[in-house]
């Protein structure tokens, strides 16, 4: 063993609250005395129990966060001591947050890039830097603007759907080549057809309702 | 293995022989319920003539006497300023909503309360909401203690999905003062679906749509293998069937005036003729058309009304839960065509015009198999045996309202968008905008508007000691958490200098600490021992893990302790367990620290072991509890 190899396996040993003795850092309860402990700082990923990668198994994440929440949401500790209530409500805090991150690819790209060391500001919003980008967008923005029955807002809404397929497809791939700046680019785009669905959504109920 | 069954905190409390059952109460705007469950099995709590519904009535008398449920509700003719009813309209109101709420209140209104609360006059009292809503709860609760034969201290209280904030802490209060500790607060459209799932094995996208006399919800739920995961909740607090009530009752009155060429309505014909209204309202979702009398003062007047007139004055009302449906379907992203069911809830979905009009929105006959006014507390009732005896069911809610704060120009940022499954915790960073600015207010809302007039108010706190620095240098990081009873706290702190401030955030329309402490007192003759004995409790549960935690690490490396040692904290121990047998709260306290002193070489040899046995790499598979399942 090497010597990072021991002085992080030394880390990964910390005392437990409870009965004080050893537990390790990730553990979510003691294998002694059976207390849950806190959540730490780990990833989404490995909080969740799932590969790092942009293709994630949306049932298999879905089943391991109700696995998560059966033992660690704050029902199960309802008549425990308020320190093991409070844990268990952090944890079940980063659960959540483990899981509304995972399964929103957008979330998930700019995620996956800050682990990767390539963080990308998706929150940065009216500035593109990319003319294609924008003409693109105002361009879908005017249709979508001028579109009168729900049928012409469904026929962009259909368009800009396979659009984002099409863009999260090209996400994985340039993840998968370790493109991070191809990923990135691409996440800023994927950001723009989400926000055009969005719109698209409000904008057929409105039409809707109004026949 | 074996020490997984003795997990800390899970041994009886003292007197648990003598303790009732954890309970379910649905504490509703017109009746209220109250269930219970024993493994799995459950059942409403009746009185002597078989009924479920107790009346959220309240009768006050001169002599402090209180009268609750049927009884007051047969009073509110002969004494109509002595009765409350719909108090629950109230719940986390203040005195600033009352413009929107004129005339729509069945009692009169303290208008002397300036800010804060709502108070009513009764009989010569000044209430809050909660003192009311807390006399309706020992109503309740009297009524499971006779059920049980045994004393009810825990409770599930269900609260609509859509109340705020303000609302739920409220509702929390009323059950503090009524002694009842509340194990959570559920969501009704959630309690309706565990109720409904569990009975039927229900699979698949649900639909909870909750009309009862004075609130309006609709939650869509992903219902699987015991799991209920709210996907998107809606409604409004202030929509129900005593709305209706109030349509028709005005239409009775109008008449009334031109028979009798009145000039005024005098408090007592109104409220006659809401109760008329009323039962003409449910007589109409089984008959055509009927009459109905309004007799004051030996002044009888009659009053018909068809179906069909009953429905014209109620669509405008269905029709806006109906475009509350449109929002939470599109909100939850979901296809109508994936719903596999709707689940009435709430008396007022007896009405034919609802049942027809939640059919034709989403395309498929409702189903209410169970009845629609009983089931919130059937499914309260199994989440308290959940909570208190265990349970492999599993309820995933959300936030039904966004929460954020004040900004420059009366804009509200959102922290918290609505729909976020809770527990939650997010934080929104914020600037000064002055230079050499120290302090700064932070103002908290709730609602879906951008702008602060349209929100609800729900605290407002300043944090100081900012450093001196240039405006829009200092980082002022804001952190809304919401637990799992969807209550916020708020916490701001500067990320330079680390000043950092914490608020529960008790809502500006609640009860302040202070008068919480006063109506306790005043209200129970035993609220001191009361108070003393969840403390006692509290501190024995965290003793006795305490205690539980040292023996599991004595069963696998007591071989670390001489035998002197052992003795010394075997006796500690018993310390421990003689302090709480004798009841006394310092006493426990100050033998859990002499454990904890009598244990600290034992956990330092210990933990000594363990990073000895990481270091050789072979013990961390075994200490790490296995992350998957």
């Amino acid at each position: 063993m090497n010597a990072s190899a021991i002085s992080a396996s030394a880390a990964a040993v910390v005392p437990c609250w409870s009965c004080k003795g050893p537990v390790a850092a990730r553990a979510l309860f003691c294998s002694v005395c059976g207390a849950v402990q806190g959540p730490g700082t780990i990833d989404h990923y490995t909080r969740l129990g799932m590969a790092p990668s942009f293709d994630i198994d949306l049932e298999e994440l879905q089943k391991q966060y109700f696995g998560f929440q059966r033992r660690l949401h704050p029902d199960r500790f309802a008549s425990k001591s308020p320190k093991e209530r409070a844990l268990s409500q952090s944890q079940a805090t980063a659960l959540n947050e483990a899981h509304e991150t995972l399964k929103d690819p957008l979330k998930r790209a700019a995620y996956l890039l800050a682990l990767r060391g390539h963080p990308v500001d998706l929150t940065a919003c009216g500035t593109i830097n990319d003319r294609e980008l924008l003409m693109e967008q105002m361009e879908k923005r005017e249709a979508l603007a001028e579109a009168e029955t729900p049928e012409q807002v469904a026929k962009l809404a259909m368009e800009n759907e396979s659009e984002v397929i099409a863009c999260q497809c090209h996400i994985s791939a340039a993840f998968n080549a370790d493109n991070l700046d191809e990923a990135a680019h691409l996440s800023i785009r994927l950001k723009y057809l989400v926000k055009l669905a969005e719109e698209a959504r409000s904008k057929k109920s409105r039409v809707t309702r109004k026949i | 293995m074996l020490l997984q069954l003795h997990e800390p905190g899970e041994s009886p409390a003292p007197h648990e022989s003598e303790r009732g059952h954890a309970v379910g109460i649905d504490l509703g705007t017109t009746n209220s319920v109250v269930a219970v469950a024993r493994d799995g099995e459950t059942e409403v709590l009746r009185d002597a003539d078989g009924k479920g519904l107790i009346p959220s009535v309240v009768y006050y008398g001169d002599d402090g006497e209180v009268v609750v449920g049927q009884d007051a509700r047969r009073m509110l003719l002969e004494y109509p300023d002595r009765v409350v009813s719909s108090v629950k309209r109230l719940m986390g109101r203040g005195t600033e909503d009352l413009k929107t709420l004129a005339g729509t209140l069945p009692f009169k209104l303290d208008v002397a309360a300036d800010g804060g609360m709502v108070r009513l006059s009764v009989a010569g009292r000044t209430l809050t909401p909660v003192e009311v809503s807390a006399d309706i709860l020992r109503a309740v609760k009297a009524r499971a203690e006779a059920a049980q034969g045994k004393t009810v201290d825990r409770a599930v209280v269900t609260v609509p999905a859509y109340f705020d904030d303000g609302a739920r802490t409220a509702t929390k209060d009323a059950a503090r003062l009524a002694g009842l500790d509340v194990l959570r607060l559920v969501n009704e459209p959630t309690a309706a679906a565990l109720a409904y799932g569990l009975d039927n094995a229900a699979e698949g996208i649900y639909v909870v749509y909750d009309l009862g006399g004075g609130t309006f919800d609709v939650s869509i739920l992903r219902m699987e293998k015991g799991v209920f995961q709210v996907k998107a909740t809606g409604g409004d607090a202030a929509l129900g069937g005593d709305d209706i009530d109030h349509a028709i009752a005005e239409r009775f009155l109008a008449e009334r005036v031109k028979e009798h060429g009145e000039e005024t309505i005098t408090e007592g014909e109104a409220k006659q003729a809401l109760a008329a209204a009323r039962v003409a309202k449910e007589c109409l979702s089984g008959r055509k058309d009927g009459e109905w009398v309004i007799e004051v003062d030996a002044k009888p007047s009659r009053h018909a009304l068809t179906r069909d007139e009953l429905e014209a004055l109620s669509t405008p009302l269905v029709d806006r839960t109906i475009s509350i449906c449109r929002a939470v379907i599109e909100d939850s992203g979901i296809d109508t065509d994936d719903i596999k069911g709707v689940v009435l809830v709430g008396g007022s979905t007896r009405m034919p015009l609802v049942r027809r009009k939640v059919k034709e929105i989403f395309g498929r006959d409702p189903l209410s198999d169970i009845n629609p006014d009983e089931v919130v507390a059937v499914g309260a009732a199994l989440q308290a045996e959940a909570l208190t005896v265990g349970s492999d069911t599993l309820l995933l809610d959300v936030t039904p309202l966004s929460l954020g704060i004040e900004t420059m120009g009366g804009i509200v940022e959102k922290v918290i968008p609505r729909n976020t499954p809770i527990p939650v915790a997010m934080a929104q960073e914020f600037t000064t905008y002055q230079d050499g600015q120290t302090a700064m207010a932070i103002h908290v809302l709730q609602g879906e508007r951008e702008m602060v007039d349209q929100c609800r108010s729900l605290a407002r706190f300043v944090l100081r000691g900012i450093p001196n620095m240039a405006a829009g240098a200092a980082r002022i990081r804001v952190t809304f958490t919401v637990d799992a009873d969807g209550l916020l706290t708020v916490s701001a702190s500067e990320a330079t200098t680390g000043v950092e401030q914490q608020v529960a955030v008790k809502p500006s329309y609640g009860l302040t600490e202070d008068e919480m402490a006063t109506m306790l007192r005043d209200s129970l003759v035993h609220a001191k021992d009361d108070m003393a004995n969840r403390l006692f409790a509290e501190t024995a549960v965290e003793a006795r893990r305490s205690v539980l935690a040292v023996q599991a690490a004595l069963n696998v490396d007591s071989d670390l302790l001489s035998e002197t040692e052992r003795q010394d904290i075997d006796s500690a121990i018993e310390r421990v367990d003689q302090a709480i047998a004798s009841n006394d709260r310092d006493a426990v306290t100050a033998a859990t620290e002499g454990l904890e002193a009598a244990t600290k070489t034992f956990a330092e040899r210990r933990m000594d072991r363990g990073i000895r046995a990481a270091l050789a790499g072979m013990a961390v598979d075994k200490l790490d509890d296995a992350l998957g399942e």
